[in-house]
């Protein structure tokens, strides 16, 4: 009784703190301009089934796509354990579910390959940034809370899965000896393997042991439940909504600014009509996030800061300071600042003196972009850093007129001769002539 | 353009030149490889000349938004007074332009690259081609990313590769995994940031890696970086840089 008081003020304490959390990440998110990203929904639901559901794009590293979809299918499918574990833990109740008869065991014991599969998914995450040192694990922008935060992921999941084997382990041992609450149901595959090593203690220790594995891994989900809206994590969430709001064009098409045509185009078409509301300028191109468009920030939130987009690009490749994951990751950091500037002053912005460019992303950042689209392409549920930092070149070169003094020379001669070097526009066709 | 029209005649294509195309030494060969394949195959076309202006591609990868629209709509102006319907270009940094960039800016044209072009000829059967002095080579190609990447066209520079009867051999980053050649972005026009390396240079490292006696390219751009890396590792007399154009012209002796 008393334990069932206590879950359910658990389940609802947890619950309230991540939806406040979860609405605050919303907040967040639509301080950003508004994109249009609404059409074609069918294609929109597909993208999102391959990308986010499917995982697509993770197969092109076969080993971490391998333990990663291990991870996932066991995360998601535990989820219905959970549920049993939710209605026992409401209720009083041992194994609820087991009415399921034979169904019931074989869910059971199918999850616990499952979780043997997270396991060893998490396991090899884990050598695989602490000691075999794969390369992207290596960067400086994960220096501190960032490696961190993917070590608690991993060590707090290899946790969950041993709680769940232990548990069940005692579970078995009880159900052998008769225990009256400990009735039989379940088949353990897994765990089956070290029922003996239990098979000496007291009944009285073995319910201890059940009792505690079992408290540990629901308390277990309700904490990582509200560690996700602080960690890289969200994106087991946010994978969703960020590859359902895809950029479906291609991926050399840059967006045409309106507030620059309603400049420009007057000069070729007098009936032109304006796009943008003359009454509200608008920054052009990006200083801060409140600059971005919500889908950049949800890109931001939604990062898991697995750096393959830096691990494949060719400015970061070659030593330069640009990394694309950086550029995700100072984004949410300066989200976060913002947001809590506003929750100090009661829901409202105000100015704080920092910005996004200048006090997280460097210039020397910025200019040393391809706009190969290697990041883009890289990223395995559709971020796109590109978008942020060409915004940044846009905010630099019309805002701030401070392009690298060479790009500043090429602007000229495109403006006076047509062409980015010093020829002259009526000898375009001079080659014909030419052996 | 204009001579065609005084003539009373309506070309089936307008080629774009592009600036390099227009202006660098090199890449003029390109321009002129490209014309050969045209008249071969007898397809009317057309050239802006004095009337073509750079698309805008480096003003607006630079950040500069309003010199790439004042681009854009000077080319549109021009290219709707001429009633173009088709281009075909040979830089893949003007065929994305083009393409993708001016249709909201008011010009509607159906774009190709020219390795799209040489595709449908070949399979059209109206371009036949041979080895010749290729045939049994090692070749690879690299991906220009604004051809790859920015518009997914992967298979047509292969296939025409692959026609010529030479050994295409592909790098490890190849397609969409393939590796910039460090020019695209408007880097092309500055020096690198402090880094430890130059992007062409490993580029080209990994092209030489399999000994090629080509590397294939499809980008004026990419022809320049990947050269520069070549000679980096002097390498140049065992291994050409050659556009995938400049391939079917030289082997059929266009």
């Amino acid at each position: 009784m008393i334990g069932s008081i206590i879950f359910c003020l658990l389940l609802v304490g947890a619950s309230a703190f991540f939806y406040t959390n979860a609405k605050k990440i919303r907040r967040n998110i639509l301080i950003g301009k508004d994109t249009q990203l609404y059409d074609q929904p069918e294609l929109r639901l597909k993208t999102m089934v391959l990308v986010a559901l499917g995982q697509s794009k993770m197969l092109t590293r076969p080993v971490s796509a391998f333990m990663h979809i291990l991870v996932y299918v066991g995360f998601v499918l535990i989820n219905v354990e959970v549920l049993e574990m939710f209605v026992d833990g409401i209720f009083g109740l041992h194994r609820a579910f087991h009415f399921l008869g034979g169904f019931y065991n074989f869910l059971i014991g199918f999850f616990e390959i499952l979780a043997s599969g997270v396991f060893i998914g998490v396991v090899v995450f884990w050598l695989r940034r602490n000691v075999v040192k794969v390369k992207r694990f290596l960067n400086a922008e994960l220096n501190g809370w960032p490696r961190m935060d993917a070590n608690l992921i991993l060590v707090t999941e290899m946790v969950l899965m041993t709680c769940l084997m232990l548990m069940n382990a005692a579970d078995q041992n009880l159900q052998l000896r008769g225990n009256e609450h400990y009735h039989v149901a379940g088949s353990f595959p897994v765990s089956h393997l070290f029922v003996n090593s239990l098979s000496g203690l007291s009944d009285g220790t073995l319910i201890f042991i059940e009792r505690f594995c079992w408290w540990l891994h629901i308390v277990g989900i309700f904490a990582f439940l509200n560690y996700l809206p602080y960690s890289k994590h969200l994106h087991i969430l946010l994978a969703f909504p960020n590859t359902y709001y895809s950029n479906l064009k291609a991926k050399g098409q840059f967006s045409n600014l309106d507030s620059v045509t309603d400049v420009v185009a007057p000069n070729f078409d007098p009936a032109y009509q304006a796009k943008t509301d003359p009454n509200h300028p608008q920054r052009f191109g990006v200083k801060d996030v409140h600059d971005l468009n919500w889908k950049n920030l949800l890109d931001a939130y939604s990062c898991t800061e697995c750096g393959r987009c830096t691990s494949s690009c060719p400015q970061n490749i070659t030593g330069k300071k640009l990394s694309p994951r950086k550029i995700m990751m100072d984004t949410r950091d300066r989200l976060v600042e913002v947001g809590k500037v506003m929750d100090a002053n009661k829901g409202v912005w105000v100015d704080d003196g920092k910005s996004l460019l200048g006090d997280y992303i460097s210039k020397e950042e910025i200019w040393a972009c391809n706009t190969c689209n290697a990041c883009v392409q890289e990223c395995p549920i559709n971020i796109d850093p590109l978008a942020i930092i060409i915004e940044m070149r846009r905010y630099l070169v019309m805002e701030e007129s401070q392009s690298p003094a060479e790009l500043t020379a090429m602007f000229s001669n495109i403006e006076n001769n047509a062409a980015p070097w010093q020829f002259s526009q009526a000898d375009r066709a001079n080659w014909i002539k030419e052996d | 353009m204009s001579e065609m029209l005084a003539a009373g005649e309506t070309p089936e294509v307008l080629f774009w030149v592009g600036c390099s195309g227009s202006f660098d030494d090199r890449a003029k060969k390109i321009t002129k490889a490209i014309v050969r394949i045209l008249n071969h195959v007898n397809i009317k076309f057309a050239i802006l000349g004095s009337e073509e202006g750079c698309t805008g591609d480096p003003a607006k990868r630079g950040g500069n938004e309003f010199l790439f629209q004042m681009q854009a709509m000077q080319n549109i102006t021009v290219m709707n007074g001429y009633g173009v319907k088709k281009i075909v270009t040979g830089c893949p940094h003007c065929f994305n332009t083009l393409k993708n960039e001016y249709p909201s800016l008011g010009g509607n044209y159906e774009v190709i690259h020219h390795t799209q072009l040489v595709q449908q000829l070949l399979d059209e059967g109206k371009l036949k081609v041979q080895g010749g002095e290729f045939k049994g080579k090692k070749i690879v190609f690299h991906d220009p990313c604004y051809l790859g990447r920015a518009n997914d066209v992967y298979e047509a520079p292969r296939e025409v590769i692959k026609k010529l009867d030479v050994e295409l051999h592909e790098m490890k980053r190849s397609r969409a995994k393939g590796l910039c050649c460090g020019a695209g972005g408007a880097q092309l026009f500055k020096e690198a940031e402090k880094g430890n390396k130059e992007v062409h240079v490993e580029r080209a490292e990994e092209a030489l890696e399999s000994k090629p006696d080509v590397i294939a390219v499809a980008c004026p751009f990419c022809n320049t970086m990947m050269s520069d890396g070549v000679k980096h590792f002097n390498q140049e007399d065992k291994t050409k840089v050659l556009d995938v154009a400049e391939l079917i012209v030289k082997a059929n002796d266009l």
